[in-house]
């Protein structure tokens, strides 16, 4: 799918949010210049086409109490990834669950899953329980929980203003 | 946050639909006033419990990549290198963890050769080798952090 320079402005538009208003959509078409049908049947779009995964709220984690943020790292043979990926991303304690490239020797891990609970003795008991109910006994793993959090903001994609129109395709 | 705080980041995890007064119908499910969701949702954001509140987006959908990276930075140079990393507006969050590899940071660019200059440059500037890990499958998540 191509993103034309409206998708674009589009995107910057809201990347940094919606507004909080009862028709934000329109607020967002007005600024544009389209009107709030035009703009969104193109979110619609964007959505059934996969770029826009849904409009929602990016949760903080620990300012609503889940202070322990724990990375389970796990090292897969390839040809089981895609079975324990399912099982895990299912469980509802896990956030997140992603297969990634081994970095040996250093990184010998292929499944990452991010697990959060209130305290850590919770996540591991959680943890203990999954590895238990799913006969993951043999799989090497490791728990990385996280200690100072530095910088936590929206990924933006798109550059505002200046440089929309030479960058579709730079 | 009380319970009625909860029940709204519970149900917007879901997502809000695309439809001309999409707080009405959230409001309604909620069983309070569409002004009060709103001003609820403002305070939450204002209080920095939420960071954000819009569309999720699919980076590489969008062209543009996204890559979990590591390091392994002294300890006694974390603080600076910490400070030299998140200098890079394409650095997202960085967060120290309880391992050899001891700082890990998401990058986001535009396009994927931007993810592989930040890199260099932030091997250049930091002496530390950076592990990049973007990822090659994601696995459906069900169900969300109930708060």
């Amino acid at each position: 799918m191509v993103l034309s320079e409206l998708d674009r402005e589009l995107i910057a538009e809201i990347q940094g949010g919606l507004p909080l208003v009862a028709r934000p959509y329109a607020a967002i078409a007005n600024r544009l210049g389209m009107t709030e049908e035009t703009l969104m049947a193109r979110l619609r779009e964007l959505q059934s086409d996969g770029l826009i995964k849904r409009m929602g709220v990016v949760v903080k984690h620990r300012a609503l109490g889940y202070q322990a943020n724990a990375m389970v790292v796990w090292d897969i043979p390839d040809e089981d990834v895609e079975r324990v990926g399912a099982l895990l991303a299912a469980e509802t304690c896990v956030t997140l669950c992603y297969q990634r490239p081994r970095r040996l020797p250093q990184w010998p891990y292929n499944l990452f899953c991010m697990i959060h609970g209130r305290e850590r003795n919770a996540v591991l008991r959680r943890l203990a329980q999954i590895v238990e109910f799913h006969g993951l006994q043999q799989l090497p793993h490791s728990v990385l929980f996280s200690g100072r959090s530095f910088k936590q903001r929206g990924a933006h994609y798109v550059a505002r203003e200046d440089s929309l129109p030479r960058s579709a395709h730079g | 946050m009380d319970s009625v705080d909860c029940n709204i980041v519970n149900q917007l995890q879901e997502g809000l639909p695309v439809c001309a007064r999409p707080f009405d119908d959230v409001a309604a499910q909620l069983d309070i006033p569409v002004d009060e969701l709103l001003a609820r949702l403002q305070r939450l954001l204002d209080d920095k419990l939420l960071s954000r509140f819009g569309p999720m987006y699919n980076a590489e959908s969008m062209g543009g990549a996204l890559s979990l990276c590591a390091m392994q930075v002294p300890p006694d140079r974390f603080d600076a290198v910490a400070a030299q990393v998140n200098a890079f507006a394409e650095v997202a969050h960085n967060y120290e963890r309880d391992h050899l590899l001891n700082m890990w940071f998401v990058i986001a660019t535009e396009h994927p050769a931007q993810a592989v200059a930040v890199i260099s440059d932030i091997e250049q500037q930091t002496g530390c080798r950076v592990y990049d890990m973007p990822k090659q499958e994601e696995f459906f998540i069900g169900l969300k952090l109930a708060v």
